[in-house]
């Protein structure tokens, strides 16, 4: 059965979030439901190879079987009150097949030998009946079974063993410190994710994996009611692919930078960032409003991520290039013309992108896709030149390639797997470069932290990104906060104006938790590294109106 | 059977209610068959069809409230559901803005629900995509679009005595048309309760004749333009600054609508005199639910008369302790307009710019509530009162208010994404800057 609530995040900031909404998929249950164990592998590959049988006897060429659990617990709280607690289940079986060279796809939540088979059946049915419609039969690239696997997110401390009073300790503590700290408001949540899920294909595949997510975050708001204004500085954490042990805040794990900023890599501390965050809000009011013009902009990678998220990440995206997108996220600029000319210059010489779903505490990392290829990495964008796309088994082909590039994904069981972003992700500097190093050559810029508002246009030519905290930087020096900015660029300028990068010290990760793509939409996670980096020249917009 | 009558939903939600140990215990229970089918290249990429019926329970002790939900009706299930609503709810925190359940409401009847559209199969599905596919095919153009139908009920009932009951169907359909060199691009989007008004060949026929239109365009300087937006266009700009009405936010002056030195706008005239937008559960062209969420009666609701903020949505916790009703947030608007076509509009048009659709739209400022984004998929110059040439597409910056203080002409309203928003003539709109994307 499929339940899919979208809970409408009033009080949020406007970059917290990719949808305007979170998606809850599942059936609410007790957290201590969330800690049973669910049926053991040996019972989901009887289930699988049932789903295989009977796919074959009707026909099918090709059948792979998706046996989910999949857990949430999210956590809203706001100033010293918990607004909300969701602890969500949903389980069941995903079968998709090949018949008459057309997909079928059918789910189901009867986990048992006649409801998977009933299923497998219906999937098989329903890609006889599409097929009158094909006009391309499907290729898959060849994969070779990889027999019994396992795969596990490498966590620490698992969140769902955590209990709910320590969480909501600590969202308290986040919440107190703000107020104290001069916020009027604060929201606060945490977000996290646990698939369990068996994949079996008629390759001879039969992979179990065990993956975890975790996203704290808030949104702190200062206002002043006399001059009928406020302003907002969300988190600055990012969504991991890690247990609870990201919000254990080690030393160990931050970033100093100028003007008392703190960057996080592996290790969030949430309470030191709230107050922070409560002390930049109030600062933001008086700030002084941008002058437009062109800046060189410094950017954070706890801002960047996102920016290489619209403007590469996307574009890449085989599906998109090639249309299928195209009634809905659109299609692309990064068109099969320029990637066979192997001369498009993406970026400047500096830009080395790749993608990867491997790489740890990452969003994307797992062993395997949700079509049983193993993960790997390979490039996007070498020395500013477009090298590759990402793309699935029945893409790969167009690209002259053998091997799907494994990142294929649905959020749910009852979700149909599709091409969906690995981590795409900006190699650092090799050169010895910290972030005070960089402001020092600065003459006129802006340093920017943080997600905030980001809009592109559906070829990702033309984007346009606010953050969360702004400064302006003359002559080598911070001299203070800017407010009203965003800048506004083209992605292939953008990224030719790349003049400088921070070196593998000052590197981390940002994430999107809730990415969505796809009709009916889907959501995902991915994660993006990057050092700050130096974009030279860029057009910088005044966003400050009176109604 | 995934839609039920009143009665048998009655029936199961007075059953359920019986297990109850709580203080106060709401049900609710839903089922619907949704479908759709997806196209891209000319051909079909995914189709299916779910259904769906399930019982929600929320137990209530004091201020703690936990909610279980099965999809299992036998009396065992039940009343298992009932016992985990109550545990969970006794582990749970107090919420200090717990408010005590409703009891028994008046609803207005509402035409919600259309025969057509239940009985909507996977043929119907297949004959909408090719009704859609096959003309562009015959014109050399790539179509890409989506449907999605759906049939189902909502009722709820509490241990106060409140109980409600709907059925309702819906249909939306979307398509993109380019041309085979992707030099145009149209788009068209309908969407209705009874499928029966959706012809999914004359919409695409929109779309197709807009992708041929939009295929050598011109760029013009970013800058201030007169507009005209289509309804498909301006509505999800209205739509975020009705999402923005909430009465809380306000009052704590975090919201466009708070004002200098405290307090809030409402009452004061925020925009031009000839904007009126209400809502009405009742309205033939977008009937709705006959009540929120939480169960409170949808009634019509005037939002802006004249220019003026007439009301703001309540949550029933901050009704309460502002002493005031509270209206819960509409879940469709009507945007009043006159008689005027989107031809005549352009007709009357000395320069400007038509646009079908805009595109990324995300806040800037919630402040002022400037927002971004593109305009996509056929936009216009428009010349003494004809459309001149294709131009390309434009980055936008502007806030709905701001937009709304410069109308020009405000056209007869037609149904885009569940409301009812006329085309709109703007003055001095906002382009900041241009995109190649097509």
């Amino acid at each position: 059965m499929k339940r899919r609530d979208f809970m409408q995040m009033t009080g949020m900031g406007a970059g917290a979030f990719m949808l305007s909404s979170v998606p809850v998929i599942g059936n609410p249950v007790s957290a201590a439901q969330l800690l049973e164990p669910w049926i053991d592998v040996a019972a989901k590959k009887k289930f699988a190879e049932i789903a295989l049988n009977a796919a074959k006897s009707k026909g099918a060429t090709y059948t792979d079987v998706r046996i989910g659990r999949y857990l949430q617990q999210y956590l809203f709280t706001r100033e010293k009150q918990v607004q909300n607690i969701v602890n969500a289940e949903s389980y069941g079986v995903g079968i998709r097949v090949i018949a008459n060279g057309t997909w079928g796809f059918s789910a189901t939540s009867d986990v048992t030998a006649e409801g998977i088979a009933k299923c497998a059946a219906t999937a098989v049915e329903i890609a006889k009946a599409n097929s009158k419609f094909q006009k391309e039969p499907v290729i898959l690239a060849e994969q070779k079974g990889v027999g019994d696997k396992t795969w596990k997110t490498p966590i620490k401390k698992n969140a769902f063993e955590i209990p709910i009073q320590e969480k909501i300790d600590l969202l308290m503590n986040v919440n107190g410190e703000a107020m104290k700290n001069g916020a009027g408001f604060v929201t606060s949540n945490m977000f996290f994710v646990n698939e369990q899920k068996y994949f079996a294909s008629s390759d001879g595949s039969f992979i179990d994996q065990d993956v975890h997510r975790i996203w704290p975050t808030f949104t702190v708001t200062v206002t002043d009611k006399a001059a009928g204004k406020f302003k907002t500085r969300d988190a600055i954490s990012s969504p991991m692919g890690m247990g609870y042990e990201y919000l254990d805040g080690l030393a160990s794990e931050k970033i100093a930078g100028p003007n008392g900023l703190v960057g996080y890599r592996n290790s969030y501390d949430m309470v030191e960032d709230a107050i922070n965050a409560a002390k930049q809000a109030k600062e933001k009011m008086t700030a002084k409003s941008v002058l437009p013009g062109k800046y060189d902009l410094v950017l954070d990678p706890n801002h960047l991520g996102l920016t290489i998220h619209e403007s590469v990440g996307h574009p890449t995206e085989l599906d998109r290039v090639l249309g299928y997108e195209a009634n809905y996220a659109g299609t692309s600029f990064a068109t099969l013309d320029k990637w066979e000319s192997k001369n498009f210059a993406y970026g400047s010489k500096l830009v080395n992108i790749v993608a990867d779903k491997m790489q740890p505490n990452t969003l994307g990392a797992v062993g395997y896709d949700d079509e049983g290829v193993p993960c790997k990495e390979w490039d996007i964008i070498k020395d500013g030149v477009l090298v590759n796309y990402q793309a699935i088994r029945d893409q790969v082909k167009i690209i002259g390639e053998k091997e799907s590039h494994g990142c294929c994904y649905a959020d749910n069981w009852n979700s149909v797997q599709f091409q969906r972003m690995p981590n795409i992700s900006l190699k650092p500097g090799t050169e010895k470069r910290s972030v005070m190093d960089m402001i020092k050559g600065v003459e006129k810029g802006i340093y920017i932290i943080g997600r905030g508002s980001y809009s592109i246009d559906q070829q990702r030519y033309n984007f346009q990104f606010g953050g969360q905290v702004f400064y302006e930087i003359k002559n080598g020096q911070i001299t203070g906060m800017l407010d009203d900015v965003a800048y506004q660029s083209n992605t292939q300028e953008f990224w030719n104006s790349c003049t400088q990068l921070c070196d593998k010290d000052d590197y981390r990760t940002f994430g999107s938790f809730f990415d969505g793509k796809g009709q009916p939409a889907q959501v995902s996670a991915v994660s993006h590294g990057s050092a700050t980096s130096r974009f030279d020249g860029v057009n910088v917009i005044n966003t400050g109106r009176k109604i | 059977m995934a839609i039920l009558s009143k009665e048998e939903a009655k029936k199961i939600i007075d059953k359920v209610l019986a297990f109850s140990k709580a203080d106060e215990m709401s049900v609710g229970l839903s089922g619907n068959r949704t479908g759709n089918i997806r196209y891209a290249r000319n051909s079909v990429s995914t189709s299916g069809e779910t259904t769906d019926l399930s019982l929600s329970v929320t137990s209530v002790f004091g201020k703690k409230s936990g909610t279980s939900t099965i999809n299992e009706f036998d009396d065992a299930s039940l009343e298992k559901t009932v016992r985990r609503a109550e545990e969970i709810a006794k582990l749970a925190p107090d919420n200090p803005e717990y408010v005590p359940m409703l009891g028994a409401q008046q609803y207005l009847e509402t035409n919600s629900f259309a025969d057509s559209t239940a009985a909507i199969n996977p043929d119907y599905r297949a004959k909408a995509a090719f009704d859609s596919i096959d003309p562009c095919v015959k014109k050399n153009l790539t179509a890409a679009g989506y449907l999605e139908d759906s049939a189902g009920f909502s009722a709820l009932g509490n241990s106060r005595g409140l109980f409600g009951y709907n059925k309702s169907t819906s249909i939306d359909f979307s398509i993109t048309v380019r041309t085979a060199d992707g030099k145009g691009s149209g788009y068209a989007a309908r969407d209705f309760n009874d499928a029966s008004k959706l012809s999914t060949a004359s919409a695409t026929e929109v779309a197709m004749q807009k992708a041929m239109a939009s295929a050598t365009a011109k760029a013009l300087e970013p800058g201030k333009y007169t507009v005209i937006l289509e309804p498909t266009a301006g509505v999800d700009l209205l739509d975020n600054m009705m999402r923005s009405m909430d009465a809380r936010n306000a009052d704590e002056g975090r919201s466009f609508l708070g004002k200098k030195g405290g307090g809030t706008r409402l009452g004061e005239k925020l925009f031009d005199e000839r904007v009126n937008i209400y809502s009405d559960p009742q309205n033939l062209e977008i009937p709705g639910s006959p009540f929120s969420g939480d169960g409170r009666p949808q009634e019509k609701v005037m939002w802006v008369e004249n220019g003026v903020v007439k009301n703001m949505s309540y949550s029933r916790f901050w009704a309460q302790k502002q002493g005031v009703k509270a209206i819960a947030p509409p879940s469709g608007f009507i945007f009043q307009g006159g008689n005027e076509s989107l031809a005549d509009l352009i007709k009357g048009t000395e320069k400007g710019i038509l646009v079908t659709r805009l595109w990324y739209i995300r806040a800037v400022d919630p402040q002022t509530l400037l927002y971004t984004g593109l305009t996509r998929d056929g936009t216009f110059y428009i010349e003494n009162g004809q459309i001149k040439y294709p131009v390309k597409n434009f980055r936008f910056n502007e806030s709905p208010v701001i937009m709304l203080n410069n109308v020009e002409a405000i056209g007869k309203p037609v149904r885009a994404g569940g409301n009812l928003v006329p085309p709109l003539k703007i003055r001095d709109f906002t382009f900041t800057s241009l995109s190649d994307a097509v």
